[in-house]
């Protein structure tokens, strides 16, 4: 039986996984993926089968465990940003090796047009050179039926899938037809080729050729998959190649079908025979593709020659930015001129009096007391530098506090810290939030205490991972614990209230360790202030 | 029947409610439905949208294309300008007047009432004084939505159940005070089309 239900991308493809047998879910938080792991949390299904659905310390830790279960012949999940992945990389790229055994689903959530990133990375790349098959749905729909059918491949191949999503598909609702039963999950059984999980060079060197051999039978798959299709129409002087939601944008501009024939990619990798069609049958091919020039680069190839293809390289469809239908639609103008088979299309000129409103912290965020001493305590240097990370507390770059010099990646704040201290650099402050010193701060804080670098770490603790929306922090309750545990001084690793009334304390307890020649760790810590209204609001509904 | 409708506010205002409960009401009419959010950073006092389409056929974008929405429905009025170009030539604003003053160069009230009446097709009020008045200031967001039903083709006791279902789980006092609101900017908006029709 079928019912109805409107769901983001990310929860259709979560029911969907839940529905095909799921046993385990694993994830850190990360726009546009979060509400993957949130979906399962709050399913009633996860409690009733004791279904894994707690937060991991990051993505690589994730992943591990993930292939950990699907080794043991379960089927699981594991969830993240496309940044993400470049923390699972090791265990995701050497998992095409080892290869799965209960079905398991690597989910990137890619974020072109960086909504809430820092790189518009594609995450179809690391599935391409670790020669695991990809499955990047188009709808919600299909974002719903790859988990049953991602899962059925993995098995049947005993290789790890990939998901790709956008955050227009994670992040958009529709009415999706969904199962209302939910099969049954897998007994615990082992790898038919154990050996193959040892990744020893002698057994790898074995292993490799047969993954890549595999990889063309995974494109015979492709070839014949219900998500990828050859639609031909009466036009042959273009034919274009869509992937994800490119075709739905097509679909949008040319309301009674394309004119032009098409082949939408959905799951990779590529389908040759039918893209070697569309080369033969039409003139010129056009390569709509979100995220960066995969397929398009490969239908070039290096050198071109043949000038055949449109695409983002050529310049006809945008480089960068998400797509939309306007987009899509300027791609064919370009190449077509005003098609009459286009949408009619009448704009209104912008306001010119409108200004951005860019996101700020809360106010009531410790965040704001936190970066408010600092500026304080750093008035008297000439040129102190804060190195900061990824969170909230990535606004204090924006006026008024205009407080870090550097945000790159997960736990960058502590090492490039270290790094600019190595350098002779005085003051060098490191800010991190609570969730992120988990994920990647606290080997980076190892390295400092070992050579007792002159740094300033501060660790903002709001006691929950914020900027995604509230999520469990891993260290909650264990901040000082880690940092003395890791070999910090005692007397060096201070904890304060960030409150506006201990302005004052807050300057002076930056103020001492800043001119402290060795390590230092100050724990400024407050609740969340969207968490705590969270917490009081359930408290009075008890 | 088919409607597009860029929802705009600032981070935080409540747009997304109003998506729910439209939702709810089409998914009970067996109708398609996309709406395209944003979460995550933009999410903290930025500007923030969502794309809400609603039709008796297939959908394809999850995006409206430029000049193609029916409706911009707005909490805050210099938002409501930030989408006109999504506004198609026979489109609706519906907007809320009460500005939200959270950037230094918020431009001058004068000229904001200005462009937004230029655009013709306008419903504008200030929704926070409605709403404080009918029911409670924290239900503006359900003035708006009132506001801008007169243009969706659907049954406004369809929007009610919506309602209910959203609003249900914090008890009939809430249920209430958010029908009253939205009541109220339903009739404002119906006055104002039969006066203009007169």
């Amino acid at each position: 039986m079928k019912t109805k239900r409107l769901l983001l991308g990310d929860e259709a493809l979560a029911l969907g996984a839940l529905n095909a047998g799921l046993s385990g879910a694993y994830a850190y938080p990360g726009t546009p993926s979060t509400e993957i792991l949130e979906f399962v949390q709050a399913n009633p299904l996860t409690a009733e089968r004791g279904i894994h659905s707690h937060w991991s310390s990051n993505e690589k830790t994730a992943v591990e465990e993930a292939l950990g279960m699907s080794f043991c012949g379960k089927r699981a999940i594991v969830s993240m940003k496309h940044v993400g992945m470049n923390v699972a990389a090791d265990c995701f790229v050497n998992s095409g090796m080892t290869g799965a055994n209960g079905g398991l689903l690597v989910i990137a959530a890619d974020d072109p047009s960086m909504h809430s990133s820092q790189n518009e990375q594609d995450s179809r790349f690391y599935a391409d050179f670790a020669f695991i098959p990809a499955l990047e749905p188009s709808n919600q729909q299909e974002a719903y039926d790859m988990a049953r059918y991602g899962l059925e491949l993995s098995e049947k191949y005993a290789i790890p899938v990939m998901v790709r999503l956008v955050t227009r598909l994670s992040h958009s609702r529709a009415v999706v037809e969904v199962d209302e039963q939910a099969e049954p999950q897998n007994e615990l059984h082992y790898p038919a080729s154990p050996r193959q999980w040892v990744l020893m060079p002698g057994i790898s060197k074995k292993r490799y050729p047969v993954l890549i051999e595999d990889y063309e039978k995974l494109r015979d798959e492709a070839e014949k998959s219900p998500f990828n299709s050859y639609t031909d129409a009466p036009d042959h002087s273009l034919g274009i190649v869509v992937t994800g939601l490119a075709a739905n944008y097509l679909a949008e501009i040319f309301p009674k079908g394309c004119p032009f024939p098409v082949v939408k990619i959905s799951q990779y990798p590529l389908p040759t025979k039918m893209i070697s069609r569309l080369f033969d049958e039409c003139d010129e091919v056009m390569v709509i593709e979100e995220g960066q020039p995969l397929v398009e680069r490969q239908l070039r190839g290096l050198l071109d020659r043949h000038g055949r293809v449109y695409g983002k390289l050529s310049g006809e469809v945008v480089r960068t930015g998400e797509l939309t239908p306007d987009n899509v639609r300027a791609a064919i103008v370009k190449v077509k001129g005003d098609h009459e088979a286009l949408m009619p299309q009448t704009v209104k000129g912008e306001s010119q009096i409108v200004q951005p409103r860019p996101p700020a912290l809360c106010q009531g965020c410790g965040h704001r007391d936190v970066y408010g001493a600092l500026n304080d305590a750093l008035a008297k240097f000439e040129n102190p530098k804060v190195f900061g990370d990824i969170g909230c507390y990535t606004l204090g770059f924006l006026s008024p506090f205009n407080a870090i010099d550097t945000v790159v990646d997960m736990g960058a704040s502590i090492t490039m810290a270290k790094g600019a201290a190595d350098a002779g650099q005085h003051p060098a402050v490191a800010i991190i939030g609570d969730s992120t010193f988990t994920h990647s701060g606290m080997t980076g804080l190892l390295d400092a205490i070992n050579e007792d670098s002159p740094i300033l770490v501060i660790i903002s603790d709001n006691l929950t991972t914020g900027m995604t929306g509230g999520q469990d922090s891993q260290g909650t309750g264990k901040i000082e614990d880690i940092c003395i545990g890791l070999g910090a001084a005692p007397e060096h690793v201070r904890t304060i209230d960030a409150l506006p009334k201990n302005h004052d304390d807050l300057v002076a307890l930056f103020t001492e360790e800043l001119d402290h020649k060795g390590l230092s760790v100050v724990v400024a810590r407050r609740e969340c202030i969207q968490t705590a209204r969270r917490h009081a609001s359930a408290k009075n509904k008890k | 029947m088919k409607i597009d409708i860029v929802l705009a506010g600032v981070g935080g205002q409540g747009i997304l409610s109003i998506a729910t409960i439209l939702g709810a009401a089409a998914l009970r009419e067996n109708l398609y439905l996309k709406q395209a959010e944003v979460h995550g950073m933009s999410q903290r006092g930025g500007d923030v949208q969502s794309n809400l389409r609603i039709s008796s056929e297939p959908i394809a974008s999850d995006l409206i294309p430029l000049g193609g929405a029916d409706l911009v429905v707005s909490l805050e009025p210099m938002e409501a300008l930030r989408y006109i170009p999504y506004l198609s030539p026979k489109g609706w604003i519906v907007t809320n007047t009460a500005p939200f003053v959270n950037i230094d160069n918020y431009p001058d009230m004068e000229s904001v009432m200005g462009e937004l009446e230029a655009q013709g097709n306008v419903v504008a009020f200030n929704m926070d004084e409605m709403a404080k008045e009918v029911a409670s200031p924290r239900s503006s967001n359900m003035v708006l939505l009132g506001a801008a039903a007169p243009f969706i083709e659907m049954e406004s006791s369809k929007i009610e159940d919506g309602i209910k279902t959203v609003f249900g789980a914090k008890g009939a006092a809430i249920v209430e005070s958010n029908i009253k609101a939205y009541r109220a900017g339903r009739e404002y908006t119906e006055k104002l089309l039969a006066e203009r029709k007169g």
